[in-house]
């Protein structure tokens, strides 16, 4: 298939996936609460409605860096889908996560501005396991093409254990699953209001809500990518992998910021690195070989 | 070199005299170095005016002087180690220099101008330059309107501003070790003046701080040249380097030992974090074009020997350390020129770790983080000197609303940040480069550029935000911000933007050639096609942002934030839980017990000062 029909598909394709995976976060989290929840096509529901509402702001420019946080994620997802270098889509991605940091900062509100302080916090906490994942894949495959790791005849994961692990407990964060919703929470008990999107509203949370949903289908990708051996494995790895992060956000309670920051540098640090360390010292004294 | 002759005029000067005087003399350095970089690129010998006996006869005179100077100073100072390293720096080289085996007698080339000098040469002067013009404006603020009761030393402030200059110019252009040597030595006492310019007790302790940690420098430098004298190496550089590295390990190690005190690496790091305590210009100097740039400068020069071996993994290491631990000291600091101070070492540290593992890739990566860390850290500087001097304050926590009272500056400051650390920008198609070298020779040093970059992301964009927040109007306080202040602040700001849309002719034109030369290559193209053209589209996508602000107000309706009470006046007070009105106030995280900055600070120190150690162990006991 050519990059630019994989780019229209995932232009199209993400958003209506994304929506369709949160539609199924909701019913399937309701499910393990016991309670029936919304129809599945709800969230859809909810960004039109959105969309229908009155544009109101605290500062007159909040809502342009919403936008190119937007663009940014689709972006970067695009990136990513057509196959383009690993570390461009990383640093494209905390582009987008840096504009939406901007525009909450912007609207000078204290609970968006707390909210903000921890979205940054929960960046940091993230970004060495996600990067670490590129640094893995490119020992393994010896490139950060996302188009070649993706046809590589063994599953990376075999090789990178640890390295996955510490990217499953960053997407925990990356995806504001419980208990790492520090900064902002689609559930009602947040003692931040609604933290970084306080301020929000109407059609610019509903093009929040669209970029999350671009996001996750790319997270996901880069989760597939560990899988890629054959695509109906990595499909259903990947989907198992979803479920692992649901069912963790509705068995855990939302920690403190300064947990969630030393528990994830503390887990990049021992299974990821200590997964690079492993492999370096197995191709030092020659018992593997990763030289294609 | 010319330039210092020239602009030694300074020394007479009236204050009124001396604002086109010094004008001149920083368009004269600008176009000087463009002139000198432009058409000398070929690489070639090029002619002194006067035979190099006679300069170095003048050399040897001028560096006796400074001996003596400093001698003084170390005995009026009751500081017993300077007159310690300087003693043991003479009796290291005066033999050798008034000796019979005249070192000079066999060099066949004096200057080296080759792209990498012409590079640095273009950093100095343009960056210099500005740097120079800002003073003019700044120091007259500063003596005038907020320390009227200091001593107005600015004749020989200006003075001594070229001198250092002109230095660095020497510095870059010399081959023969000698020489750079004696510039070395010069820069040295010139920041050592400008340190301690203001001659309160703290900037007078901090100047004989970065003097002792600098002297230091300067000893290994001395050994060095001694070592190769003694055995018989070459004196001039590109011989050095081209040099059997069994021969060439322990001088090259030493002059990298060197090259890691200019440029505060690790346990001599406080030197530079020492060095806020002068005007803000000087500290933009200090970390922008000058002093640091020097070690930076030697050691990417002498990288190629390093390539490989267990020095070159230390020096490596060290670098990596400092990039990691500044950077998280970085989040804790709230005073703005502190965070500006550990971000350049952080900075430093990653180019040290390009030197040492000394491949081509990471010498690539390591010219292009200098040119970039310079415009963006030279304009971030001189943001901050205004701000300081209107807002009186320098804590980042005060500058919300800066937007509106100082529109401009506030955008260039954001400029800069970006320059510093965002995607499309320089900075971090140099980050690109310095991982991808990392991982193709020693890829546990990753790991400290993954949580490293982490740590950066947070402290900028924590301050970025504090620019925008806006929560209650304020007047403009930029018009009284003077014409050279204005024209050295809007062309760093054109430069930040300019070197990244020009990027890729720059790396084809200056630093591929160079990199292709050192390293014998006959093909390196550093950044593949599709990479660079990912980096134009993210740069187009970025400068559509300002367009947005067309939109600015259509069609929206303006509400006061929630606060989680009544709002009781526009957006800044609530009714509180028992009825009376509270402010609302917004602080910064900074981590501050996570990570304590003075214990990760002496565990750093501790580190480094054991790897510098197996450095110096490795080289000489062989």
């Amino acid at each position: 298939m050519s990059p630019w029909w994989r780019l229209l598909i995932y232009l199209v394709g993400a958003p209506l996936l994304g929506g369709l995976l949160a539609g199924i976060d909701r019913k399937l989290s309701a499910r393990m609460q016991a309670r029936i929840g919304p129809p599945l096509l709800q969230p859809f529901y909810d960004v039109a409605k959105l969309l229908s509402k009155e544009r109101m702001v605290v500062r007159r420019s909040q809502s342009f860096y919403i936008v190119f946080f937007f663009l940014f994620t689709v972006f970067t997802g695009a990136l990513f889908f057509c196959g383009s270098d690993l570390l461009m889509v990383f640093f494209a991605l905390t582009l987008s996560g840096i504009f939406f940091v901007l525009g909450a900062y912007k609207a000078s509100s204290p609970y968006s501005f707390i909210g903000a302080s921890r979205e940054l916090i929960q960046m940091m906490a993230y970004e060495p396991a996600v990067l670490l994942t590129a640094v893995g894949l490119y020992m393994v495959t010896h490139t950060f093409s996302v188009h070649v790791i993706a046809a590589q005849p063994t599953m990376p994961v075999l090789l990178l254990p640890g390295v996955f692990a510490a990217l499953m407990y960053a997407m925990e964060i990356k995806f504001r699953k419980s208990p790492f919703d520090l900064a902002t929470s689609h559930h009602a008990h947040q003692e931040l209001v609604r933290g970084i999107t306080t301020e929000f509203s109407g059609p610019v949370l509903a093009l929040i809500e669209v970029a999350h949903w671009y996001e996750n289908v790319m997270l996901l990708g880069w989760i597939f990518l560990f899988f890629s051996v054959h695509w109906a494995v990595g499909l259903a790895c990947t989907a198992a992998a979803f479920f692992l992060l649901l069912v963790v956000d509705n068995v855990c309670a939302r920690v403190k910021w300064q947990f969630a920051l030393r528990s994830a540098w503390q887990i990049t640090l021992i299974f990821g690195c200590g997964n690079i360390l492993v492999l370096w010292l197995l191709e030092v004294f020659g018992i593997l070989n990763l030289n294609p | 070199m010319p330039f210092v002759c020239g602009l030694a005029l300074l020394f007479t000067g009236s204050n009124r005299l001396r604002r086109p005087l010094a004008g001149l003399g920083a368009a004269g350095v600008i176009a000087g170095a463009l002139a000198l970089a432009c058409p000398g690129l070929p690489g070639s010998v090029a002619q002194l005016p006067v035979s190099p006996e006679a300069v170095h006869r003048g050399m040897l005179a001028v560096e006796v002087a400074i001996s003596l100077y400093l001698l003084v100073v170390s005995v009026r100072a009751r500081l017993p180690l300077v007159g310690a390293l300087v003693l043991a720096q003479a009796a290291l080289l005066l033999p050798l220099e008034l000796g019979g085996a005249h070192p000079a007698a066999e060099v066949s080339r004096y200057l080296v101008l080759d792209q990498l000098s012409a590079l640095l040469a273009l950093i100095i002067g343009v960056i210099g330059g500005l740097v120079c013009l800002y003073a003019i404006d700044y120091m007259q603020e500063f003596h005038v309107t907020h320390h009227p009761e200091m001593r107005d030393g600015r004749r020989a402030f200006f003075a001594i501003l070229f001198v250092f200059l002109g230095a660095m110019f020497g510095l870059v252009f010399s081959n023969v070790l000698t020489w750079i040597y004696f510039f070395w030595e010069i820069t040295t006492l010139c920041s050592f003046w400008l340190i301690g310019y203001k001659g309160t007790e703290e900037s007078q302790r901090n100047a004989r701080r970065a003097l002792v940690m600098n002297l230091t420098g300067g000893l290994a430098f001395a050994g060095a040249i001694f070592a190769l004298a003694h055995g018989g190496g070459p004196l001039e550089l590109d011989r050095l380097v081209a040099a059997k590295p069994a021969l060439a390990l322990l001088p090259v190690a030493l002059l990298a030992f060197a090259g890691l005190t200019k440029s505060a690496q690790l346990p001599f790091s406080s030197w530079l974090l020492g060095a806020m305590v002068a005007p803000t210009p000087v500290s933009a100097l200090l970390h922008s074009s000058t002093m640091v740039n020097a070690g930076v400068y030697l050691i990417l020069r002498v990288a190629p020997v390093l390539q490989g071996t267990a020095a070159g993994l230390l020096v490596a290491l060290v670098g990596g350390l400092t990039f990691l631990l500044t950077s998280l000291a970085a989040i804790t600091a709230s005073d703005a020129k502190k965070v500006l101070a550990y971000s350049t070492i952080a900075n430093l540290g990653l180019i040290v770790l390009c030197g040492g593992i000394g491949t081509h890739e990471a010498v690539w990566a390591g010219v292009l983080l200098i040119v970039f860390h310079a415009i963006a850290k030279g304009l971030l500087f001189l943001c901050v000197g205004v701000v300081e001097h209107k807002l009186h304050s320098r804590n980042i926590d005060d500058m919300t609303g800066l937007v509106l009272k100082m529109p401009r500056v506030s955008v260039m400051l954001q400029i800069g940040m970006a320059g510093m650390f965002l995607a499309p920008f320089g900075m971090l198609i140099s980050k690109y480069a310095v991982l991808r070298a990392v991982l193709d020779s020693m890829p546990l040093l990753a790991v400290v550029i993954v949580f490293g970059s982490a740590a950066t992301l947070f402290f900028w964009i924590k301050w970025m935000g504090v620019l925008l927040v806006v929560t209650q109007p304020h007047a403009n306080v930029e018009k009284e911000i003077g014409v050279c202040k204005w024209s050295a602040l809007y062309a760093l700001s054109a430069l930040t933007f300019g070197t990244c849309m020009l990027f890729p002719l720059l790396s084809a034109h200056l630093v591929e050639p160079y990199v292709k030369a050192q390293y014998h290559l006959a093909q390196f193209t550093a950044l593949g096609e599709g990479n660079l053209i990912l980096m134009v589209i993210m740069l187009g996508l970025v400068s559509l942002f300002p367009l947005s602000f067309l939109n600015y107000g259509r069609n929206v309706k303006v509400a006061d934030p929630y606060l989680g009470g009544a709002n009781a006046r526009s957006g800044v007070q609530f009714t509180g839980s028992l009825g009376d009105d509270r402010d609302m106030s917004m602080q910064n995280y900074y981590l501050s017990s996570m990570l304590p900055e003075s214990k990760m600070m002496s565990a750093g120190v501790i580190l480094a000062g054991l790897l510098l150690a197996a450095l110096l162990l490795k080289v000489v006991v062989p």
